[in-house]
């Protein structure tokens, strides 16, 4: 099968094979092009973008047949032989590329647009990338790159000693811009054989397959059928083990509409073109449960037999009396908030290919962390951890939720029968219904203070809908109560949280297990209770900022690091000219009105009250080569790059010497999960451990000084000391199994300890803290908001790296833009990339940032983690700013025009 | 002929055609129709225009036209993406029906009509009668769209475009106005105003243009528009927005879209 079309290709005269209306995108990526990446197959992410006759469009709505004799351009053709395009080198320098799924796309359509106007305007650029989506970088650093094309040269080479501070370029950014990077669904080798899965059509029913042989004999090119059946392990998996429950095939009923009860898998493009609708499935829908309201009706099936009322777990912390000191504040405000599902919307579905190796099974795919995947893996084949491998590849965005597994054990079971290579990618509607995503939440807080503005005590209680099945539902119930005081001092407290099953896709980790949805709901209460003391709304924050020796909400008591008054006291010049400008413009009484808001985070780092180690090694081969192993997954936050600068400055040696080997069950040591913002914390603290104990054997080979410095070059080590310089010839030395002469592996666990009955105690080794201010403009008549400016002010203890934390900052304060204004996953719906909107260009504020530097006690040179603390103040902030424009309080997230509008219209009708 | 068939799916600019498949394989025959080149471009005729059905967004954008065409050409511009303006085309707006087809009230504006050709005869409809309902056309199944028809008569004035949505790029219509007016000695001589995305199908407006001819083009004209002159509006409660919002938004965009309209005729008449 398949015809020849012939193109132009990158200036080549190229034929290519396909059919007539396979979609351009597949294409391309069949003839191995995998630069052009596909998000969503319906025009709607822009990954895919490509110039045909010299025309900007997405790949995956243009028939092979359209394409052929045409000119055809993708980001494989941007740079030549002599390098990157100006363009490129642009993105590089910006770190405009994080996970880079987006950045073949926005290339494309930055080169283009370079064409016709080589200096563009800011508008010119967002109107010419308006359709490609990112959900890592939130644009800021895209437009900065594109605007400035060739102004700026790169910034050179990091001296010894000085890579820990330094605007480091990402070390692994060539492959993220030259097209080269390989995501999950690129490294599925042509003949590998295709899985496809069925799955339920109804949010809840009872179902039973029928002759699945007489339907495979019906259907040329399928080998096989996989039920819960073939399961050779359990039929079981959970990223908290206590709490698994999660099957891999649904075995009789099945719990949310998309679970998967079998998979399909043979030849490639016999399973590709299937139509699965005449498969043999019987299925008889049960009533569901897709709310809070509907998990607690009364008389209503629990979801899971075993945990009644559909209560998975309860959390709780408390201390004092908070009833009474409520009764006792000068002024108190109450508040009941309500947020949906939200969905991450990485632009790279899931995807990946295993194969049996002998007895051992290898999984290639996108993943957050390799080694709770390679254990639940390995439960579910019954194999011995060791013989399953997990080589993840490129993560094009996770967000939490690739910590779960996924599309990973419907592919290692195949293969592992099959003893064939079995590769898949999930459809964007496959991957928005079945994978997890943010708790909705219901939430009522109450909270008082004295004459003076200290707060006395909050009351606070939260239900979170957790989907059907465990996930991360038992950290989101337990984080919550822990933060949900915010950055403040608060004497009594209680917060209590429940999470109930509902018959739903699971709600898992997504950038702040569940604090998110807390601060919205505190934050604005701070806001009102500081009206109704009559104070500043940010000097009542700074008021009640936690300071160094106070207790937390959990007891717990930190001398130092404790940053968020500094925070708050960088975001005052601002706060104060953003009071003044609102005033000003809203004297006129027009149509559209100014306001300003504050929201704040703080955040613990690692996981809660648990064991939470890193492992990371650091050796020198015989070519003098440092090799960093390091299992930090890098979803584009930028680990290899952090962990390499920790490396170097500890070692004492230049950073461009230090060789990266990325994560792999294989190579590289456990370095836990990429979440809980634990890695530049936990991760680089034990890269400088090793990093250290790695120096401390060389300088013990020569005797030399605790200041020496070292240089590895040409199978030589230098050790550069004040009187003189010392050579080790490595090619004479005695090398390990894996090839090295020197070799350190150290281990960073944060000491935490367990809480009680109370949620007293040590959760956490570490909090960051950040504080925003959002100033925006209200549409008074349509409810639309328009974000003006975003100012931030985030203490990560001591900036590794503050380009990446620049990219953390924007990618994760837009995630909240989205949330406050735009997104809502409806289950059954919203299914897509056009009715789940995410930001897009066009929906940034203008942002100014605030680094600061409160020195941690335990973080690698002070440092504290950051990436999931940027998301949580941008909501609050945002609401309060609509409600100092307007008066108008909006409860029920997201804010869109007509919930906006809603409530400028009763506050018009109070008023 | 082959649409005879109802196996066959029309493929132009793939850009509803392909987000239809659910990344699913193509199912059934489809005919591609994108090369024929005879039914692409913006032709100018005695008594009307002749935009042929494959003609592109962009093109339309990108075309020089008379001022009343400008609603449609900022409509054009807000369809999607810049990668969506490049392949949709025209006729494929009006054949998906949808209630948010941004390039319907611009047409309504224009009294555009529909040249449908079959193996046997070409009709035309007035678009009003070509959009039946919710993604229902009047298209028989061996009926093929081969140009939208602008009247020349239709093309005095100036127009305006606005379009509501949750999001600056890449948004489906929340609601959607495009206004025509004839400003004559700063009176409003002629009027034509249509809402898209408010109703199954997008309708013109005649209470608001019944209101407002003969009056002078001045703000509190445009200010004493209220929801009795929107009756026929019927906006439903979807993802994207309440129906009692759209109730609301629908008189503001009409009154907004009516301003931008006797901005540019002031525009017109004195620059």
């Amino acid at each position: 099968m398949g015809s020849n079309i012939r193109c132009t290709l990158n200036g080549v005269d190229t034929q290519l094979r396909a059919e007539p209306f396979e979609r351009l995108s597949d294409v391309l990526r069949g003839n191995g092009l995998t630069g052009t990446k596909v998000g969503c197959d319906a025009g709607d992410c822009g990954a895919c973008t490509v110039l045909v006759n010299d025309e900007l469009v997405c790949a995956c709505l243009v028939s092979a047949a359209q394409a052929d004799g045409s000119s055809v351009t993708t980001v494989e053709g941007l740079s030549d032989d002599s390098g990157l395009s100006p363009l490129q080198q642009s993105f590089a320098r910006h770190g405009a590329a994080q996970c880079g799924i987006c950045t073949p796309g926005m290339l494309v359509a930055a080169s283009r647009l370079l064409r016709d106007s080589p200096s563009p305007t800011r508008t010119q650029v967002e109107d010419a990338l308006g359709g490609v989506l990112c959900r890592c970088t939130g644009y800021k650093k895209i437009i900065d790159a594109v605007v400035d094309v060739g102004r700026q040269t790169s910034t050179g080479a990091v001296a010894a000693g000085a890579a820990v501070g330094a605007r480091v370029e990402r070390l692994d950014g060539l492959a993220k811009i030259n097209g080269k990077e390989l995501f999950a669904a690129d490294t599925i080798p042509p003949d590998a054989l295709w899985l496809r899965l069925i799955r339920c059509p109804h949010h809840n029913a009872e179902f039973d397959i029928g002759n699945t042989s007489d339907w495979i004999a019906n259907h040329p090119g399928v080998d096989a059928v996989f039920t819960s059946d073939d399961i050779p392990g359990r039929n079981c998996f959970g990223v908290i083990p206590p709490f698994a429950d999660q099957v891999v095939f649904a075995e009789k009923k099945a719990r949310f509409k998309g679970e998967a009860v079998a998979a399909v898998v043979g030849q490639a493009a016999a399973v590709k073109t299937l139509d699965l609708s005449d498969f043999p499935v019987n299925w008889r829908p049960v009533k569901e449960a897709l709310s809070i309201a509907d998990a607690k009706a009364s008389g209503a099936e629990p979801v899971h037999s075993n945990r009644p009322d559909n209560v998975l777990v309860k959390g709780l912390v408390q201390r004092e009396d908070v009833a009474a000191a409520l009764a006792a504040s000068a002024h108190q405000v109450t508040g009941r908030y309500t947020t949906p599902f939200i969905e991450h919307a990485y632009i790279e579905p899931e995807a990946g290919f295993a194969r049996r190796v002998g007895d051992r099974v290898e999984v290639h795919t996108c993943t957050q962390t390799a080694g709770m995947t390679r254990e639940d893996l390995a439960a579910i084949l019954a194999l011995p951890q060791e013989n399953v491998r997990v080589i993840p590849t490129a993560v094009g965005g996770g967000f939490g939720s690739k910590l779960d597994l996924s599309i990973q054990p419907f592919l290692c079971l195949a293969a592992w029968h099959l003893n064939k290579a079995v590769g898949a990618v999930y459809s964007r509607i496959e991957s928005m219904q079945t994978t997890t995503k943010r708790h909705p939440s219901e939430i009522e807080v109450g909270i008082g203070c004295d004459q003076n503005g200290q707060i006395t005590g909050m009351d606070f209680y939260g239900e979170f809908n957790t989907g059907a099945y465990a996930s991360w539902g038992p950290t989101v119930a337990n984080r919550v109560p822990i933060h949900a005081s915010g950055p403040y001092f608060i004497p009594a407290y209680r917060a209590h949280s429940v999470a109930l099953h509902t018959n739903t896709s699971p709600a898992g980790a997504f950038r702040g297990f569940g604090v998110p949805q807390a601060a919205i709901a505190v934050e604005s209460a701070i806001d009102r209770l500081a009206d109704a003391a009559g104070v500043d709304r940010l000097e009542f924050r700074l008021i009640n900022a936690l300071q160094n020796g106070q207790p937390t909400v959990t007891g717990q008591t930190f001398h130092k690091g404790v940053g968020i008054k500094e925070c708050l006291q960088a975001l005052q010049k601002a706060w104060d000219k953003a009071g003044h400008s609102v005033t000003a413009y809203n004297l006129d009484c027009g149509r559209f009105r100014k306001g300003r808001g504050l929201g704040t985070c703080w955040y613990g780092c690692g996981n809660t009250s648990l064991a939470n180690p890193s492992t990371i090694k650091i050796a020198v081969d015989t070519s003098a080569t440092v090799q960093l192993h390091q299992g930090a997954i890098d979803l584009g936050q930028g680990a290899n790059t952090v962990m390499a600068q920790i490396a170097a400055d500890a070692l004492g040696a230049e950073l461009a010497g230090i060789s990266l080997k990325s994560a792999d069950t294989d190579i590289t040591p456990d370095a836990g999960k990429t979440s809980a913002s634990r890695q530049t914390f936990v991760s680089g603290n034990a890269t400088r451990l090793a990093a250290l104990e790695l120096r401390r054997t060389i300088l013990r080979q020569v005797n030399a000084s605790d200041s020496a410095v070292l240089v590895f070059r040409d199978g030589v080590i230098y050790v550069e000391d004040t009187a003189q310089t010392h050579r080790i010839e490595l090619s004479g030395l005695e090398q390990d199994t894996e090839g090295y002469v020197f070799k350190a592996v150290e281990t960073y666990d944060p000491p935490t300890t367990d809480l009680d009955d109370n949620g007293q105690g040590k959760p956490y080794a570490q909090y960051g803290y950040g504080a925003q201010m959002v100033e925006l403009t209200v549409d008074m008549q349509l409810g639309c908001v328009k974000l003006d400016k975003l100012v931030t002010a985030h203490d990560v203890g001591r900036a590794i790296n503050p380009l990446l934390i620049e990219g953390q900052i924007e990618g994760g304060a837009t995630q909240g833009i989205g949330m406050a204004l735009m997104e809502e996953f409806i289950p059954g719906k919203a299914e897509n990339l056009h009715d789940y909107l995410i930001p897009t260009i066009g929906d940034i504020p203008e942002f100014e940032h605030h680094i600061i530097e409160v020195e941690d006690a335990e973080g690698p040179y002070g440092a504290k983690g950051l990436g999931e603390h940027v998301l949580i103040p941008t909501a609050p902030a945002i609401l309060n700013a609509i409600r100092d424009a307007t008066g108008a309080q909006v409860c029920d997230l997201p804010a869109t025009p007509d919930k906006v509008l809603a409530a400028i219209k009763s506050r018009q009708v109070e008023a | 002929m082959l649409l005879s068939d109802d196996q066959w799916t029309i493929l132009a600019g793939g850009t509803d055609y392909y987000p239809g498949l659910r990344s699913e394989p193509p199912k059934g025959q489809v005919l591609d129709i994108s090369k024929l080149d005879d039914l692409r471009g913006i032709k100018r005729a005695d008594d009307h225009y002749r935009v042929g059905a494959l003609t592109t967004w962009s093109e339309i954008a990108a075309a020089s036209l008379p001022p009343a065409f400008h609603a449609l050409q900022q409509a054009a511009l807000e369809v999607g993406s810049v990668q969506i303006q490049n392949r949709a085309t025209i006729a494929g707006n009006l054949c998906n029906a949808s209630p948010a087809a941004d390039g319907v009230p611009p047409l309504l504006a224009l009294d555009a009509s529909v040249e449908l050709r079959a193996q046997s005869a070409t009709r035309v409809l007035t678009l009003q009668e070509f959009l039946r309902g919710y993604r229902l056309t009047a298209k028989k199944r061996d009926e093929l769209v081969s140009a939208i028809l602008i009247p020349t008569a239709a093309l005095k004035g100036v127009s305006a475009f606005r379009k509501l949505g949750a999001r600056k790029y890449l948004v489906i219509s929340i609601g959607m106005v495009a206004a025509k007016l004839v400003v004559e000695d700063n009176i409003i001589t002629d009027a034509a105003v249509a809402i898209g995305a408010c109703s199954e199908v997008a309708q013109r407006l005649p209470a608001v243009e019944q209101l407002i001819i003969g009056e002078s083009a001045e703000a509190h004209v445009v200010a004493a528009i209220n929801p009795s002159h929107l009756p026929q509006i019927k906006p439903i409660s979807d993802i994207r927005a309440s129906a009692e919002y759209r109730y609301d938004a629908a008189v503001e965009l009409v009154r907004r879209t009516l301003t931008d309209a006797i901005a540019s005729a002031a525009g017109v008449t004195h620059g």
